[in-house]
C-alpha cells in the first residue's frame, strides 16, 4: 500500500476510535431518558404564583428503568405526567408546589433533612396538617426529599405506609395511597439551580446514591430561572 | 570576548533582573496571592507562594536570560561558520559541581522550608487525619469537652471552637457540638478564634475546602479528618467539594462567613434554638458515624468512639437508641 494509502487508513481508523470514544461517553453521561424542559413561565399572567405538581413514584414503569424511583411533573399545559426534572421557572415568583407522593420511607440518613427549610413560613403541609420537622425515625418515615442546596430550600417528603397497597408503577392516580405535601418558595434570580432527593433511594446501588440517583430526569434535575 | 566576559556579563544581567523581579513580586504581587490573609493559615501559605515564587523568578529569569544571550551573541552568522559545542561545554568541571550544588541547596532548602512551615503552622490548613500530629494550644481539650457534651465557647475567652463537618452526596452539613450539637447548612465562624475543623461523610469520598480559610481536608466514611485555622479578618468564604463525588459534584458548594465573636454567639445561640425541635432526633455527637449501606432504609449513627483522636477507634454499626 502506497503511503497515502496508509496515512488515509489510518486516519479513518482514528476518527472512527474517536467516534466511538464520544458516543460512548455521551451514552454513560446521558443514560436517562431524554428529557426536555418543563416551561412554567407562560402558564399565569407575570407576577403571578406559578403553580407547580409533581408525584413521587417508587417504581417509574417505563422507560429505560421502569424500576427505577423517579419523579413526575404534570405537564401544565397538557395536563399530562410527564418525567423532565429541567423546569424553567420565572425570577423572582412564587412557586406553590404539590407533591403526590406515592412511594414508602424510612429513617432517613441524615435527620438534618428532616427538617422544612426555605420555603415560605418555614412550613410545609402534609394532607392539609402543618409541619416543619419530621421524626423519620416514627411513622412511615420519610419517603424523598425536595431539596435546591443554593436556595437553602429542603422538606422531606413523608412516606406512605408499607402495608397499604402501594402504587407499583408511575404515573400513580390518585385512587392509590398517597400523600399530599404542598409548600411554596420564591424561585431566586436568574440562573441555573440544581435540586436533588436527599434519601439515598437508588436502592441496589452503592449507598443507595447510584442508578436513579445519578441520572438526570429521576431524582434531581434544574431550575432554570429565567427573567 | 573571551568566555569570562560572557559569566560576567550573564552574571550581572541576571542579579540585576532578579533582585528587581522579586522586589516588584514580593511588595506589587505578593499581598495580592491567593488564598488571602482570611485566616492565619491563608497568611501562612501565602507567604509560602510569595517564598516559593521569589525562589522560582531568578531561575526562570537564568534560564530566558541564557536562552536569549545564546540566540543573539552564539548564533550562526549569515556566510560564518556553523557552530559547534566545544570540547569544554562537556567537560567543564566547574560547571557541572555549581549546577549539581545550586539545584541540591535549593531542593534542600525547599524541603526544610515546607517541613517547617508544616510543622509551626499545624498542618499548615491540611486535614491531618484523626490524630493531628501538630494541634494548637487547647484543641484536644476543647474537643474533649465537646465530645463528652460538656463544651462550651463565649467571646473573648480565647477558646477553640470544634466544628464538623459532615460532608454528603451532594452538600456539606456542619454540626456545632459546644451548642448542643444543632446541625445545619450554614458554616458561620467567629473571627479571631481557632477552629477545630472535624471532616466526616455519610457515604463516598468528598472533600472540604474553604478556600479563602486555606483549609482543605479530605471527607471519608467514618474517618474523623482534623484541620486547623484561626480566622482573622470577617467576610464571606467559599466551600467546594474537591473530589469528584458524582452527579452533583458541581453543585456542592456554600457560602460561609466569618463574623464577630458577638455576632456569632447570637447566631449560633439562635440557631441553636430555632433547630431544637429537629436536635432531639439527631443521633449522639460523634467524630464519625456509621452511614447504612442499604440505601433509602437507614439512619446514621455514632461509632461509639470516646476518645478524640484515638487511635483505637473501632467502627461498628450501632443501632438507634430508640
Amino acid at each position: 500500500m502506497s503511503i497515502r494509502g496508509r496515512f488515509a487508513t489510518v486516519a479513518v481508523l482514528f476518527l472512527v476510535a474517536v467516534g466511538l470514544i464520544v458516543w460512548s461517553l455521551m451514552a454513560f453521561l446521558t443514560p436517562g431518558t431524554p428529557g426536555g424542559v418543563m416551561d412554567f413561565t407562560t402558564t399565569q399572567a407575570p407576577g403571578q404564583p406559578v403553580n407547580l405538581t409533581v408525584q413521587t413514584v417508587g417504581a417509574i414503569g417505563f422507560g429505560k428503568h421502569p424500576t427505577w424511583v423517579s419523579y413526575l411533573v404534570k405537564d401544565p399545559h397538557t395536563q399530562q405526567w410527564v418525567q423532565d426534572t429541567t423546569w424553567k421557572l420565572p425570577a423572582n415568583t412564587v412557586v406553590n408546589m404539590t407533591v403526590l407522593q406515592y412511594d414508602t420511607g424510612g429513617p432517613l440518613r441524615n435527620q438534618e433533612w428532616g427538617q422544612v427549610q426555605g420555603t415560605i413560613n418555614g412550613t410545609a403541609s402534609l394532607n392539609g396538617k402543618s409541619y416543619s420537622v419530621y421524626d423519620s425515625n416514627t411513622g412511615n418515615g420519610v419517603g424523598h426529599t425536595f431539596a435546591v442546596p443554593a436556595i437553602g430550600l429542603n422538606v422531606p417528603l413523608i412516606g406512605v405506609s408499607a402495608n397499604a397497597q402501594v402504587c407499583g408503577a408511575g404515573p400513580c392516580h390518585t385512587s392509590s395511597p398517597h400523600n399530599t405535601i404542598t409548600f411554596s418558595f420564591k424561585t431566586p434570580t436568574p440562573g441555573s439551580y440544581s435540586w436533588q432527593c436527599f434519601v439515598p433511594c437508588g436502592l441496589g446501588y452503592l449507598f443507595g446514591n447510584g442508578g436513579p440517583m445519578a441520572t438526570q430526569n429521576y431524582m434531581g434535575g434544574f431550575l432554570e430561572v429565567v427573567r | 570576548m573571551n568566555e569570562t566576559h560572557h559569566l560576567r556579563r550573564l552574571t550581572t544581567i541576571w542579579v540585576v533582573l532578579s533582585v528587581a523581579a522579586d522586589l516588584l513580586f514580593w511588595f506589587l504581587v505578593g499581598p495580592h496571592v491567593p488564598p488571602g490573609r482570611m485566616t492565619d493559615m491563608a497568611t501562612s501559605n501565602q507567604f509560602d507562594f510569595n517564598v516559593l515564587f521569589v525562589i522560582a523568578l531568578p531561575v526562570l529569569i537564568g534560564v530566558w536570560l541564557y536562552l536569549a544571550y545564546a540566540i543573539v551573541v552564539w548564533s550562526a552568522k549569515r556566510g560564518g561558520p556553523e557552530p559547534v559545542g566545544g570540547e569544554a561545554a562537556r567537560t567543564n568541571r566547574t560547571a557541572q559541581v555549581a549546577w549539581i550544588t545550586i539545584t541540591s541547596v535549593v531542593v534542600i532548602l525547599l524541603a526544610a522550608f515546607g517541613t517547617i512551615e508544616l510543622i509551626v503552622n499545624h498542618g499548615s490548613g491540611g486535614g491531618e487525619g484523626p490524630n493531628p500530629v501538630w494541634s494548637p494550644a487547647g484543641a484536644t481539650q476543647a474537643e474533649t469537652a465537646a465530645l463528652a457534651g460538656n463544651g462550651t465557647w463565649s467571646p473573648n475567652r480565647n477558646q477553640v471552637l470544634p466544628v464538623q463537618v459532615i460532608a454528603q452526596q451532594w452538600k456539606f452539613t456542619y454540626r456545632y457540638p459546644t451548642f448542643g450539637g444543632f446541625e445545619t447548612s450554614q458554616l458561620v465562624l467567629p473571627n479571631n478564634t481557632t477552629i477545630a475543623f472535624n471532616v466526616t461523610s455519610l457515604d463516598v469520598i468528598h472533600s472540604f475546602w474553604a478556600y479563602q480559610l486555606s483549609v482543605k481536608a479530605d471527607a471519608n466514611p467514618q474517618i474523623n479528618d482534623v484541620a486547623f485555622t484561626k480566622t482573622q479578618q470577617t467576610g464571606p468564604f467559599t466551600v467546594r467539594c474537591s473530589e469528584l463525588c458524582g452527579i452533583w459534584h458541581g453543585s456542592m458548594y456554600n457560602y460561609g462567613s466569618v463574623v464577630s465573636q458577638q455576632k456569632f454567639m447570637q447566631w449560633a445561640q439562635s440557631t441553636e434554638a430555632a433547630n431544637a425541635a429537629n436536635t432531639k432526633y439527631l443521633p449522639p455527637f460523634a467524630w464519625t458515624y456509621v452511614p447504612d449501606a442499604n440505601g433509602a432504609s437507614g439512619g446514621y449513627y455514632p461509632d461509639g468512639t470516646a476518645t478524640p483522636y484515638s487511635t483505637a477507634e473501632i467502627y461498628g454499626a450501632k443501632q438507634p437508641a430508640s
